[in-house]
């Protein structure tokens, strides 16, 4: 049964070498309120990622990983450096990229599971889900019965289904975010930390969807403060020191 | 490709009064961006420049159009360019009783913009007017009533049937939830946001409610005291704002 969640309209991209490269990443934050006080973050940050690796972002709370994920993804801006994502088979590079880019790249090659879900006021939970792939063009019944599958395995309950995720608890909120995430199968997926308030056995089937695009090829950089999950996930960690 | 709007070098004054100072930007097929800023910021005349109702002292504003190529929005002749608003652009002013016709019934309101576009076939018309009533949640047996005889939410829902029937190219929009009940609010952003999508609308949406560019922009420009003062996608800039003013617009939102 498993095995048929990577089967979808993008698919991780055969490719030798890393998809995502970093070099020289710099990120401040400048806050004018504050008499411009300067916030330094991010130094010189260089790393790479290839297709079936899971690189995890390790440090004190603070260091700044949740920063450095965001620059990846084009959320944060970067002062300095470069991103550089495999994208329709060539390099896109995201620091001072037009929005338009960052989108496209987005909507195709990269995915993000942040740590909160930003409800969208009366969507239905199952349109939440299938809207990124309903944007690459699917059909929409096709989207939403693969919406209901992710929704079925991640245990979200079907009289749920048809709700606005709103009112969910933390747990289910967040596992609509994963399966809004997963929908789409990108060659790239950055995660902050997915499992943080899941319990056990949902935490299980999190890490095992997420070990299964891994294993398919996709290149991963995540957040993941249980040491349990992060040892099953990630084949290297890279230090980010405050 | 090309932009659909290429804008340079814009300004307008109202006497000795700079509304929009030296604005640049171009917006591309498929983009919505947001353009947010204070109450007075020139959002309104920016706007209006934009969509030749108000001509800027200097500077330009460069149309991909379908039916006549690249043109100059304020070269145009002013027939060619109430055609082109007619067949080409959608408005969606604040309020809605500047954007409709009241004096006649919805259907009229929503059938004119399908004769601007060459639908000739009554029962056509008919039939699609009243397709549109129900995608934007008014009830079909209202199509013969008149606005006037319409809510203010309802209202702004014609009108945006009214627009965006013909299927346009660009559509401008100001304000389109202001003055409305916030459930209301809710309702058309909802509208807006699966319409937008569904139709791959090009736009420029004028709005002072972070939320609603949020919502449904891809791009901010953030206007203060008429020039540009930051712009990128949506949510870096509300996210990691740069300029002082925009971080001061961003944390002066009360958390929901
Ligand atoms: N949008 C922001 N504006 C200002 N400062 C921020 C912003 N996001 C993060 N920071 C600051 O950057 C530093 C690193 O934060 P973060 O990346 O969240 O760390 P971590 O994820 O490692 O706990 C912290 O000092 C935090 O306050
Ligand atoms: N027709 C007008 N005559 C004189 N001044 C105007 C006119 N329209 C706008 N203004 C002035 O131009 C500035 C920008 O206004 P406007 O574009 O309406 O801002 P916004 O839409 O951001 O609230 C304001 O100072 C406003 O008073
Ligand atoms: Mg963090
Ligand atoms: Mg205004």
């Amino acid at each position: 049964m498993m095995d048929t969640i990577s089967s979808s309209s993008s698919g991780p991209k055969e490719h030798d070498g890393p998809v995502l490269k970093v070099a020289g990443l710099t990120k401040s934050f400048i806050v004018h309120a504050h008499g411009d006080l300067a916030l330094p973050v991010l130094r010189n940050v260089a790393l790479a990622v290839s297709p079936g690796e899971c690189l995890a972002l390790v440090g004190p709370s603070g260091a700044g990983k949740s920063t450095l994920l965001r620059s990846l993804y084009g959320n944060y801006r970067a002062d300095a450096g470069s991103i550089r994502v495999h994208h329709d088979h060539a390099w896109a590079e995201l620091v001072g990229a037009e929005p338009r880019t960052v989108l496209d790249v987005r909507r195709r090659t990269m995915g993000f599971v942040s740590q909160f879900l930003r409800v969208i006021p009366r969507v239905a939970t199952v349109d939440v889900v299938a809207e990124p792939l309903l944007r690459l063009g699917a059909d929409p019944a096709e989207a939403r019965d693969r919406a209901e599958f992710l929704l079925a395995l991640l245990n979200i309950p079907q009289h749920l289904w048809q709700l606005p995720p709103a009112t969910f608890s933390g747990g289910e909120q967040q596992r609509v975010n994963i399966a809004r995430s997963l929908i789409v199968d990108y060659p790239i997926l950055l995660l902050d930390e997915p499992t943080a308030s899941l319990d056990a056995g949902n935490r299980d089937r999190v890490v095992e969807l997420i070990g299964q695009r891994r294993d398919a090829g996709s290149a991963l950089v995540g957040i993941f403060h249980d040491v349990g999950v992060r040892e099953l996930l990630a084949n290297r960690v890279f230090e980010v020191s405050p | 490709m090309k932009p659909l709007l290429s804008v340079r070098g814009l300004s307008k004054r109202f006497g000795t009064r700079v509304a929009c100072r030296d604005v640049d930007f171009d917006l591309w097929p498929g983009e919505v961006l947001g353009i947010v800023g204070e109450s007075g910021s020139g959002k309104t005349t920016l706007l209006n420049c934009l969509a030749g109702r108000l001509t800027p002292e200097t500077g330009s504003v460069t149309y991909n159009s379908a039916a006549y190529g690249t043109v100059d929005v304020h070269d145009l002749s002013e027939a060619r360019r109430r055609l082109l608003s007619r067949t080409e652009w959608g408005f969606v002013n604040q309020d809605a009783r500047e954007g409709l016709r009241m004096g006649v019934s919805a259907g009229a309101n929503i059938g004119e913009r399908l004769m601007a576009v060459g639908a000739r076939h009554y029962g056509d018309i008919r039939r699609t007017a009243s397709d549109w009533l129900d995608r934007v949640e008014i009830e079909r047996g209202r199509l013969d009533d008149r606005p006037t005889t319409y809510s203010g939410g309802m209202r702004q829902r014609l009108q945006i049937a009214r627009n965006l029937v013909s299927e346009p190219r660009l559509v401008f929009m100001d304000e389109p939830t202001g003055g409305l009940d916030v459930s209301v609010q809710a309702r058309i952003l909802d509208l807006l946001r699966s319409l937008v999508g569904s139709l791959h609308l090009s736009a420029v949406l004028v709005t002072h409610d972070l939320g609603v560019a949020r919502l449904l922009t891809h791009r901010l420009m953030v206007m203060q005291g008429g020039a540009v003062v930051e712009d990128g996608l949506t949510d870096q800039v509300l996210d990691d704002p740069q300029h002082a003013y925009t971080q001061m617009l961003v944390a002066s939102i009360l958390p929901v």
